[in-house]
């Protein structure tokens, strides 16, 4: 258990792209650093430890955590490197957590950053699978996603319209961010008519490969007043993880975001989340998992997923807006995806969400998903939470 | 030791992983590169408030945190700052052996380079030795424009 409070005081954000070659990693990680640090009115001087991380195998540097030093600021202080695929934002938040929550550490510089148009991200996924078994038969990320929708689709009657509008919502949402990638909005039809990768999923049902680095800073209670009027108190943070062969998954549906959601809203008295929720920034890499997964989470009965999402209900200005930033399909640097997740949901507790804020936020949910179906959760809050 | 596979027979599957990689140097790296492609100089940045010039030139200074901002030329005269000779020839070494690699740190630059040092006997080299860039015959806008360090005659 946490032994004291912890806030967010600060994050930035690069401006997402596809290709950012006038910057090496290095240079891009110090974009996303400063702009944290004039968010917070801190310098690096006042920075304790530093917590980094991409995907393993993206930029093949093996020691990031010292390859950085120039970028991160990291130089005579105490850094590490976490990763965990997919969920590595979101497990740095937690690893950020974790040092101010136990005493260790008063401020604390959480990084996350990819810059995937340097490599091969289906050869690079390729990796994280056992390379006796699935290895040899399977490749990259979307043919899971696709099995997973498909079991849906089979158990609930799904169609790929229902996909679809998950992605026409995303993508409209992602227009009021400027630091997100993609921002075009598009239409059920041209959702449709994509040109299909592994059935059911088209190319606008899924994330793209971006350029991006984001940092969030976290403080313990004594300084994050003084640094903020509005912190965001991170009230607790849960993580499954569940498998690890592919024929081992219970297909249709995510189970380590439904133990991880009991879990975390167990640790906050959350009982009813879709009433008691304000706002989701959920890593969703593709259309269907935005059916799927809020059924996971408890915001929905199972099979009710596509019903809530046509009835507009997550869109900006519904009763629970999901991914106002316009959420992963939008934008993926996939070592910063999920931490780009938790500083966005605290953008909304903080008040500083600009044309993306949802009115009167007084929790949130920021999620990481890892590709073997693994899942990381933080609930962010205005109020403080109790210890 | 012999005995333990004695009742299995094992099965080992050889693979290879196969990432390809392109990595951006970007505006600060090229333009150090294309300046020692183009004009055969070795620049280095400066940072405005310690007045540390680098070289490889570095977009931030790490000591002070802020952008370095002037572009200054610097060797192409050095010391070597430490130094090895390899003997045994290994896969990844892209000549033969015995290969010198020295740390150079160039006339005007506050850190140290890493490239071959040629020209010399391998035992005569030695610490706080003057060496001198080889521009290569080849233009390119890599570390390949130079060819090696020799030493000041």
């Amino acid at each position: 258990m946490a032994k004291r409070r912890v806030a967010i005081v600060g994050t930035g954000q690069t401006h997402h792209r596809s290709h950012r070659p006038d910057v090496n990693g290095q240079e891009l990680i110090h974009e996303a650093v400063t702009r944290a640090l004039e968010d917070a009115d801190l310098s690096i001087k006042n920075i304790d430890a530093i917590i980094i991380g991409n995907m393993d195998h993206f930029e093949g540097i093996n020691y990031v955590d010292c390859w950085s030093i120039d970028g991160s600021g990291g130089y005579h202080k105490p850094v590490i490197k976490l990763t965990t695929g997919g969920t590595t934002g979101s497990t740095l938040a937690i690893g950020g957590y974790h040092f101010v929550a136990s005493g260790m550490f008063d401020k604390v510089l959480i990084i996350g950053w990819e810059k995937n148009s340097e490599s091969d991200t289906t050869g690079a996924i390729t990796t994280a699978f056992d390379p006796v078994w699935d290895r040899l038969v399977f490749a990259g990320a979307i043919s899971g996603l696709a099995v997973e929708a498909q079991s849906y689709m089979a158990k609930y009657g799904a169609t790929d319209r229902d996909g679809a509008r998950v992605s026409v919502r995303d993508r409209k949402h992602a227009c009021n961010n400027p630091h997100a990638q993609l921002r075009k909005e598009v239409t059920l039809e041209e959702v449709l008519a994509s040109p299909m990768l592994a059935d059911p999923i088209h190319l606008l049902d899924v994330c793209p490969r971006t350029d991006g680095a984001c940092a969030v800073i976290m403080a313990s209670e004594d300084y994050a007043e003084k640094i903020t009027s509005t912190p965001d108190w991170i009230w607790a943070t849960a993580n499954r993880h569940k498998y690890t062969y592919l024929g081992d998954v219970n297909w249709g549906e995510l189970d380590s975001m439904a133990e991880a959601s009991k879990d975390l809203f167990k640790k906050c008295g959350i009982t009813e989340p879709r009433k008691q929720i304000d706002v989701i920034e959920m890593y969703q890499p593709y259309s269907f998992a935005g059916i799927i997964w809020i059924e996971d989470m408890g915001i929905v009965p199972r099979g009710k997923g596509a019903e809530y999402i046509w009835s507009g209900a997550t869109d900006m200005g519904g009763e629970l807006p999901i991914n106002p930033s316009g959420g992963v399909i939008a934008c993926n640097p996939i070592g910063a995806t999920g931490l780009i997740r938790c500083a966005e949901a605290a953008l909304q507790v903080m008040g500083k969400a600009e044309a993306r804020q949802v009115p009167d936020v007084n929790f949130a949910v920021s999620t990481g998903f890892g590709g073997c179906m693994w899942t990381d959760m933080l609930l962010h809050g205005k109020k403080k939470p109790n210890l | 030791m012999e005995d333990i596979f004695k009742e299995i027979e094992p099965q080992v599957y050889k693979s290879q992983i196969s990432v390809p990689y392109q990595w951006w140097a970007g505006e600060t790296a090229s333009k150090f590169f294309i300046t020692l492609r183009d004009e055969k100089k070795i620049l280095g940045t400066e940072c405005p408030q310690c007045a540390k010039v680098f070289c490889p030139p570095k977009k931030t200074c790490p000591f002070c945190y802020v952008d370095t901002k002037n572009w200054k030329e610097v060797g192409p005269k050095g010391k070597v700052i430490t130094y090895t000779v390899v003997y045994r020839q290994l896969a990844a070494l892209k000549k033969n052996v015995p290969v010198a690699y020295g740390l150079i740190q160039l006339e005007g630059s506050a850190n140290a380079m890493l490239h071959y040092i040629e020209g010399i006997e391998p035992e005569k080299i030695s610490k706080g030795m003057e060496v001198e860039a080889v521009f290569a015959d080849e233009k390119s806008a890599s570390i390949h424009a130079i060819s090696y360090f020799r030493p000041v005659k």
